[in-house]
């Protein structure tokens, strides 16, 4: 099996090495091949350990492959520890990563840096696969940056373009400010247990208990809290949360598949696979738990809010992403941990739907990104308009979707929580319905309903996008649809993780839900009668009433009505002005003040410059004792010798 | 017999003989260097006592290097003079303050 | 009083006087050879002190060789030297007080409290046959041969510095450079110069005539 394993990682690696260096010789056609050709081994491979994990009941598979570097006690090693998570997470990342390889022939087809872009998705599968594949934090911290450095490539991939620049540029310092706080994590791992392995260090997760650091007299934390935490904060840069959201609006100035494969359905997942990974240190402090449900409410809630005035249909599906993802958080708060993955998994088919469907609709448009300049779109291509359909029900939780069952398991997980904050979460999430399915519509019907606001050229060239974007799009809306209806059971009821997820009892909701859980036809007839159900049809039909009835009057009103929030909306709460003034600009002052004072004056004028004047001084005087006479100092010489002697004779 | 001690002392008036011409004929570049010829001899009279007392032959294969050595001096020294008294038309001390600071 | 002591303080009394003869006297001339008599007696207090070869070399070497170079030097230079006496009476007390102090420093370290004959008795004299050449060139040869290269490289490049900082460019010096002969090319020596046989007078004429003329008009 470990042949198998490497081939899923190796693959891609050298699909986007040959693609990297020999993209010229081997041509668009032979990049595009080798590459496709590197991911689908991979993921052959991956359903290959999938099957043989799942249903050929192989045992978990942790070993090392190669020792990088042995010192003393510590071994940092090459390794991969296989069970099901990992392999429902390969499964997930390949799929994903084929199908957007698969499309993006048809998406680039008339870019310049075609071999450029088809290295760089392959590297991003190989460091996505090396980081669910790792056996220790430093391979995970590894697959971390590199999946992290891969994404600030793809963002700025134009990089002509001013604003890719600026938005890579802050993918990758708020990220570092995520990853500062994941590494001292990992350094706190090393230091108090004394391992990076993920195995060793579970089992000696109990010698952590009672251990408590103290920051200042008065001050102590217990160190469970302190770790869980810290690698929460590089979960939060990886995986957008709030207030470290603000890279993921502005990473779409990538090209679209990226923000499908990479900004949706996979690397922003890391930091979820991350804490499922961890959940037994998690589970070890509550608070640290309350934490991760109260950020991830309020992410779900408040960015799905700004999804209500983004005129930019990329930008909406960002801010749904961010939304999700806070659902997911909620999920690994409330100790759901199956949950989370659960919706991570059927969130990546999703959303890398409504993506590449965007995409799609991009291409038509002829890379018009405005949505007020859609509409009326499904007439001219039909499947897109379907699959986005289908994308769009699942996001909204329409009962018998993907989403509807990941997002109900979340609501209701989040429901039998008793940590604190489970129940601001709930209502969050609760209200995150409504939101998510106001936005989805008003979207949906921008685009595909309405008369069309396009220009004459643009309408007169609209038509379907190429097969080789469109059969991505119907191989991504079956799993959107069905596959929460088979995978409810065996991943939330059946013990499908096993030992990968502990959870405590006394945190165990899935536990309590499972009780109620009569079947997956019973869940979506209840479904129609829920809560949620109806929320979301409220929202559906308010964004009907208002972008398919009233187009012309209702959201003009509602903005006049609404302009001071409208206005906090537009600025997303003003996250990029205020992290503008006080960090970038407080950063630019300290270095100002550090220049003019610490290196101007005190490096240049006191260190430099005044040891220079003082030699000079000390010279001036000094240099009056060197007369230039031979007997003067022969003559010093002489006295010298004289007085160690007498020091000799007399004296000693 | 003649003790360690009396060579010695015949070596320490030799060596301060020579420390006196030093001041005596402090700007006659010559003699100069004839009393640092007489300080090396003093040195290896001592060298050489020592190593007649103590029968090592070390003390006067130390004796033969700074004969080699003093040799060396005495022709760089010379030539060194040659050349100066060429370009001044002097060997007077106080005339070279080249390296006054 | 023995001979061994009598040629002791005989050649030592003689050495030291002359040293101070060597600081004292006028002319460097007799400074070089009053030098060239305290060398002398010291080798002969090196012989006491069975030391032979080493007494041989100070002769040959030293008077032999550096002291005929001192000599030399003095010689060829024509040197004042009434300046160069200068403040030698008002120096002689300084001198005299600092040498004084020394000795007396100097007897206090090495006196025969120290070094006396009942601390390092007098060593036995070495048998007949025994050659101090031999032993002196066992060691040098030996354990110090790696010292002794050096000393001798020493030498050389004190010979080439000496030569190269006393050696003069003379003007106006004919000598035969064969350098330069072999290398010279033909080139260097003969220019072909390739002239037209003869010019056309009328078209020469022609073409001097008019700027002449403009030359000449006021």
């Amino acid at each position: 099996m470990k042949l198998v394993y490497l081939g899923v990682i190796l693959g891609p690696l050298f699909g986007g090495i040959l693609a990297g260096l020999f993209g010229r010789q081997l041509g668009r056609t032979g990049a595009h091949t080798v590459t496709i050709l590197g991911v689908a081994i991979a993921f052959a491979l991956s359903l290959y350990s999938f099957y043989a994990h799942v249903w050929g009941g192989l045992p978990t598979f942790n070993e090392a492959v190669y020792t990088w570097a042995a010192s003393d006690t510590f071994h940092f090693d090459i390794g991969f520890m296989i069970d099901h998570l990992t392999v429902l997470m390969m499964v997930v990342v390949t799929a994903v990563s084929l199908m957007v390889h698969i499309y993006s022939i048809g998406y680039m087809q008339d870019d310049p840096g075609y071999q450029r872009f088809f290295s760089y998705i392959s590297l991003f599968t190989f460091s996505m696969l090396i980081l669910v594949m790792a056996n220790n934090l430093l391979q995970l911290f590894f697959g971390w940056e590199a999946v992290g450095l891969v994404s600030y490539l793809l963002i700025g991939f134009w990089y002509k373009k001013e604003t890719a620049i600026f938005a890579n540029l802050k993918a990758f310092i708020v990220n570092r400010i995520g990853d500062f706080g994941f590494l001292l994590g990992i350094a706190a791992i090393l230091m108090y247990t004394n391992t990076l392995d993920y195995a060793t260090f579970f089992d000696r997760l109990p010698t952590l208990t009672g251990v408590t650091v103290e920051y200042w007299p008065g001050a102590e934390w217990s160190l469970p809290t302190v770790i869980a935490m810290l690698l929460f904060i590089g979960a939060m840069g990886k995986s957008a949360q709030v207030p470290l959201h603000v890279w993921l609006p502005d990473s779409m100035e990538g090209p679209t598949p990226i923000s499908a494969l990479i900004h949706a359905a996979t690397m922003v997942t890391a930091g979820i696979f991350m804490v499922a990974r961890f959940s037994p240190l998690f589970e070890m402090s509550d608070a640290a738990l309350s934490f991760i449900m109260v950020i991830g409410a309020i992410t779900a809630l408040f960015m799905g809010l700004v999804g209500f005035v983004q005129t930019d249909i990329k930008r909406v599906i960002a801010y749904s992403t961010l939304s999700q993802l806070g659902y997911m958080t909620v999920a690994l708060g409330a100790s759901a941990y199956s949950a989370a993955i659960f919706h991570l998994m059927t969130h990546a088919f999703f959303k890398a739907l409504l993506f590449l469907a965007a995409g799609s609709v991009i291409i038509a448009m002829h890379h018009e990104q405005d949505m007020r300049k859609m509409g009326g779109l499904w007439k001219y291509m039909p499947i897109t308009f379907v699959t986005f359909l289908v994308g769009s029900l699942a996001l909204i939780g329409f009962p018998g979707t993907s989403g509807f069952f990941s997002k109900e398991s979340i609501i209701m997980a989040v429901n039998g929580s008793s940590l604190p904050g489970a129940s601001f979460a709930y209502w969050s999430l609760l209200l995150s319905v409504f939101i998510t399915a106001f936005y989805t519509f008003r979207m949906f019907f921008l685009v595909f309903f309405g008369e069309g606001r396009m220009d004459a050229h643009t309408r007169s060239h609209l038509q379907e996008s190429p097969k080789v974007v469109t059969i991505p799009l119907i191989l991504l809306a079956i799993p959107a649809l069905l596959i929460g209806l088979f995978a409810i059971k065996p991943l939330l009821y059946s013990g499908f993780f096993g030992q990968s997820i502990s959870v405590l009892p006394g945190h165990d909701v899935l536990a309590a839900m499972q009780a109620h859980y009569h079947g997956a036809m019973a869940m979506i007839l209840h479904g129609f009668v829920s809560l949620e159900f109806w929320l979301a049809m409220a929202g559906v039909g308010l964004a009907a009433v208002m972008y398919l009835a009233l187009p012309k009057t209702l959201p003009a009103l509602f903005a006049r009505v609404l302009a001071v929030p409208k206005r906090i909306l537009d600025g997303a709460y003003g996250f990029d002005d205020f992290n503008n003034v006080v960090f970038a600009g407080g950063a630019r002052l300290l270095g100002r003040g550090l220049w003019r004072v610490g290196d101007v004056r005190v490096i240049d004028g006191w260190l430099v410059n005044g040891t220079a004047n003082f030699i000079g001084f000390t010279a001036q005087h000094w240099r009056r004792i060197q007369t230039g006479y031979l007997y003067h100092y022969a003559f010093v010489m002489i006295l010298g010798l004289i007085g160690l002697m007498t020091w000799i004779v007399f004296l000693r | 017999m003649i003790s360690l001690s009396q060579f010695l002392i015949f070596g320490a008036i030799l060596f301060s003989i020579s420390v006196a011409g030093i001041f005596l004929n402090r700007k006659n570049v010559l003699v100069l260097l004839m009393a640092i010829e007489l300080m090396l001899l003093a040195v290896n009279v001592n060298f050489i006592a020592f190593s007649h007392f103590f029968n090592d032959i070390n003390g006067q294969i130390f004796v033969f290097f700074v004969l080699t050595v003093a040799a060396a001096e005495a022709a760089i020294g010379l030539a060194i003079l040659v050349t100066l008294f060429r370009n001044r038309r002097t060997i007077n001390v106080e005339d070279l303050t080249a390296m006054k600071g | 009083m023995t001979l061994y002591q009598f040629l002791f303080y005989a050649f030592a009394s003689s050495a030291v006087i002359s040293a101070i003869r060597v600081v004292t006297v006028k002319n460097p001339v007799h400074a070089a050879l009053f030098l060239v008599l305290t060398f002398f007696s010291t080798a002969l207090v090196w012989v006491l002190m069975e030391a032979e070869f080493l007494g041989i070399v100070l002769v040959l070497v030293y008077v032999g060789a550096v002291m005929v170079l001192f000599l030399f030097v003095v010689m060829m230079l024509d040197i004042n030297l009434v300046p160069l006496r200068e403040g030698f009476v008002r120096n002689l007390p300084v001198g005299m007080f600092v040498a004084l102090v020394m000795v007396i420093e100097l007897g206090f370290i090495v006196g025969p409290q120290s070094f006396g004959l009942s601390i390092y008795p007098a060593p036995t004299a070495a048998p007949a046959g025994v050659s101090n050449t031999l032993a002196l060139g066992s060691e040098l040869y030996t354990t110090f041969v790696y010292p002794f290269e050096i000393a001798a490289f020493i030498l050389l490049v004190a010979i080439v510095a000496a030569i190269s900082l006393a050696h003069r460019k003379r003007e106006g010096v004919l000598y035969q450079n064969i350098d330069a002969q072999v290398r010279v090319r033909r080139e260097d020596r003969m220019r072909i110069v390739k002239m037209a046989s003869s010019t056309p007078k009328s078209a020469e004429a022609t073409e001097t005539k008019p700027s002449e003329n403009r030359r000449n008009t006021p």
